[in-house]
């Protein structure tokens, strides 16, 4: 409400205000949009479709799996009642969650390792100056690029009994020494081994790319000057490169256990989860769960366990990094 | 000026998209045609434009009815497909059922239940009947044949299957004798089980029938792969691909209609995949096994669904599709569950491609005296759970018989719920 003028300024500079004539004079009352809340609102409308985005594909879907999780969902039927904790109970004498964790455990640790451990060696190799070595990096970036589905369905016929790799290992003249390319995707063991590799493959030319942004940050004379002090080339990249590029090591490493804990098309192209239960990681089991046994609910529950899961591991890792990353910019 | 701008933009856009949700267009109560979804698994043009000439005809006297749709979802994932629609709102009108989920969709009230005409066979309605009422049309009652590759088994120095009828011979043992003798002397795969690749054992029943083995009793209540009969019919599936070699082994795939394989055993209707076939081929009955002559009939239902949005329409577009006239045209792709067209001159005018001795010998009389596949309630978590179980039956130095009780133990807790 704007104050209206009680008479006209007797002269310049002289304001009487209705107010000011009739109560005890108090200080004008400061305009509701002040810069501050202007700014306020601003940011919030900025960062408003990311934040609706958030609400709606994270946030509600969240509250909604633990809502689902406290009910017996028969698709079929179409019932949909409570049962309290019962799916929780359900989940602690489950004889399928056991394994289902134990392969999840060695998916993962077979991933991170390898994955982490071959990225960076083949980002130290491409950082070289060398001939070819642009070539060399596209050709292990593109697999990033290619259609999941795609490349997993390409390596399905390699891993075949007659497939390519054990058709590579007769034409090396191996079988002819006794060794017979395994049938890949029928054993226990190398079923696991075929998923990770098939992963490992497809996924570590991304951390190849972000070591080697991170290697090529590191400054040149910390080098130079390790020479000059007389470090061999293996204390030079443990003493500079290792601490100099941790930052990114962590950033990898938590992308990297969080994105093997949500396989899922390698296994249901691959294996199925066969042979026997070997290969079904939680992710797989809890889609057999709710969307093949129509056990929605409990599908739910296990969907909240692994989210409890990558929640806690991520957070380990935030914590460790003071004991061993660096620096952080 | 800026931020009110801002704030009517966002304003606006809340607005649209609540509107968007609200969306009233699927409304059951508005006039105007309605359009009708099928969901269905096959991808083949010929049997989609079949439906869609169907469709036409029944749009012409039907004004009420807009677009009638089939849509075709892979089979592997077809039932998690349908039930996933059915769960998130967006359930079909009408949808085909595999015969091993129809206890499932009969006994949840999933379904709507359907007219029953007198001419369908009994045997025929049996899986897809509650409580004296039809909840789906068995539309294709399909008996499973061997396919043979002539051109294969000749190479191989064995008689054809079709002389061994002739004498008499026709039976498992001299039917692995020829797939031995194909995949030792041509390299080519010996016999194949359709749709089995060592995951979907339930087609190895095309097999064990002819033992008289089940995988679990008639009521569904106990466990039958550690009786006899399927130890017996196991053992000699595993002998058949690791001793006999006259199957090719896990992890390889082969296919017949692509002349890669001297025998399959599956469903007649795949005798559409051989048109273009570049060898000779013929269809035989299943040999006979230890139990005797046997036959094996697949299933499928068209059912209504009752969560759709337009059932009563959906119910009388069904009653069209799977009329007499209608059934003697879907006959050439799905034999029929109808008394009056179990004819061979029905069946050799629809089945140009099968001869009316086969058609006679093998789905005519398979349709009569055939069990029909294995079923049960939950079936998916069977399934898996078996499959799970019988994993390592497909090694070389596997323990059938261990094997098979290891089966039983994990199935028993879910065959008594």
């Amino acid at each position: 409400m704007t104050p209206r003028l009680l008479t006209p300024p007797h002269h310049p500079g002289q304001v009487l205000l209705e107010k000011q004539v009739t109560e005890p004079p108090v200080a004008a009352r400061a305009p509701y949009w002040t810069m501050r809340r202007r700014d306020e609102l601003a940011g919030w409308l900025f960062v408003a479709p990311q934040l609706a985005g958030i609400v709606a594909f994270v946030i509600v879907p969240l509250g909604l799996v633990a809502w689902y999780s406290l009910h017996e969902w028969n698709v079929l039927a179409g019932t949909f009642d409570f049962v309290g904790g019962s799916n929780y109970r359900a989940l602690t004498d489950d004889p399928r969650l056991g394994p289902a964790l134990r392969a999840t455990g060695f998916f993962s640790l077979g991933l991170v390792v390898l994955n982490l451990s071959l990225a960076l060696f083949l980002a130290v190799l491409l950082n070289q100056k060398l001939r070819g070595t642009v070539v060399f990096r596209t050709l292990f970036f593109s697999p990033v690029v290619v259609t999941l589905v795609a490349w997993t369905i390409v390596w399905g016929f390699l891993l075949q009994d007659n497939g390519g790799i054990n058709a590579f290992i007769d034409v090396l003249g191996l079988n002819t020494l006794g060794i017979d390319g395994p049938n890949w995707l029928r054993g226990d063991a190398t079923a696991m081994i075929s998923v990770i590799i098939v992963q490992l493959f497809k996924g570590v030319g991304l951390n190849m790319v972000l070591f080697l942004a991170a290697l090529q940050g590191v400054p040149a004379e910390l080098y130079e000057a390790a020479r000059i002090d007389g470090a061999s080339a293996w204390a030079r990249f443990r003493r500079v490169t290792v601490p100099l590029i941790s930052p990114t090591i962590l950033l990898t490493s938590i992308l990297t256990v969080v994105g093997s804990l949500q396989v899922f098309a390698q296994i249901a192209v691959l294996t199925q989860g066969g042979p026997g239960t070997s290969t079904t990681v939680l992710v797989y089991y809890l889609y057999q769960q709710a969307f093949q046994f129509h056990h929605f609910g409990y599908g739910a529950t296990i969907s909240l366990l692994l989210f409890v899961i990558v929640l806690a591991l991520t957070v380990l890792q935030w914590r460790m990094r003071r004991r061993w990353v660096f620096h952080e910019s | 000026m800026k931020l009110r701008l801002l704030t009517a933009a966002a304003t606006a856009a809340a607005l649209l998209a609540a509107a968007g949700c609200g969306g009233g267009s699927d409304d059951p109560t508005s006039s105007g045609p309605v359009d009708l979804r099928m969901t269905i698994w096959s991808a083949n043009a010929k049997h989609t434009a079949l439906f869609d000439q169907i469709a036409a005809a029944y749009q012409k006297d039907h004004p009420e009815i807009g677009k009638i749709s089939f849509e075709s979802i892979p089979f592997d994932s077809y039932t998690t497909a349908l039930t996933t629609q059915i769960g998130g709102g967006n359930a079909p009108d009408l949808a085909w059922i595999l015969e091993s989920t129809a206890p499932d969709f009969v006994t949840s009230g999933a379904l709507e239940p359907i007219d029953k005409d007198a001419d369908l066979l009994p045997s025929a309605t049996k899986t897809w009947e509650q409580d004296g009422k039809l909840f789906a049309y068995p539309f294709s009652t399909s008996p499973l044949g061997v396919f043979v590759n002539t051109d294969l088994v000749t190479a191989a120095g064995r008689p054809t299957p079709a002389q061994q009828i002739a004498a008499g011979t026709w039976n498992w043992d001299q039917a692995v004798a020829t797939g031995a003798a194909v995949q030792a002397k041509t390299g080519k795969g010996g016999i194949v089980v359709g749709d089995f690749d060592f995951k979907g054992w339930d087609a190895l029943n095309s097999i064990w029938a002819g033992w008289g083995a089940r995988p679990w009793s008639e009521d569904g209540k106990s466990c039958g792969f550690d009786q006899q009969p399927m130890v017996d019919a196991m053992t000699f599936v595993h002998k058949m691909v690791f001793t006999d070699k006259a199957m090719p082994g896990p992890g390889r795939t082969t296919d017949f209609f692509a002349g890669d394989a001297s025998m399959v055993l599956t469903q007649i209707s795949r005798a559409a995949l051989l048109e273009k076939a570049k060898f000779k081929w013929d269809l035989v009955p299943l040999p006979k096994g230890p139990a005797g002559e046997y036959s094996v009939v697949g299933q499928a239902g068209i059912g209504v669904m009752k969560r759709g949005k337009h059932a009563d329409e959906a119910k009388k577009f069904l009653a069209y599709f799977t009329n007499q006239e209608n059934s003697a045209k879907l006959a050439q792709f799905f034999p029929p569950p109808r008394k009056s067209q179990l004819t061979t001159d029905l069946l050799a005018k629809a089945n140009p491609l099968l001869k009316p001795a086969q058609l006679q010998s093998v789905v005519i009389d398979g349709i009569e005296r055939g069990d029909i596949k294995t079923s049960h309630t939950g079936y998916a978590e069977l399934q898996q759970t078996v499959r799970a179980a019988l994993d390592p039956l497909w090694k070389p130095d596997a323990d059938v018989k261990a094997v098979l009780s290891g089966v039983c133990s994990k199935i028993n807790p879910l065959l008594s719920k």
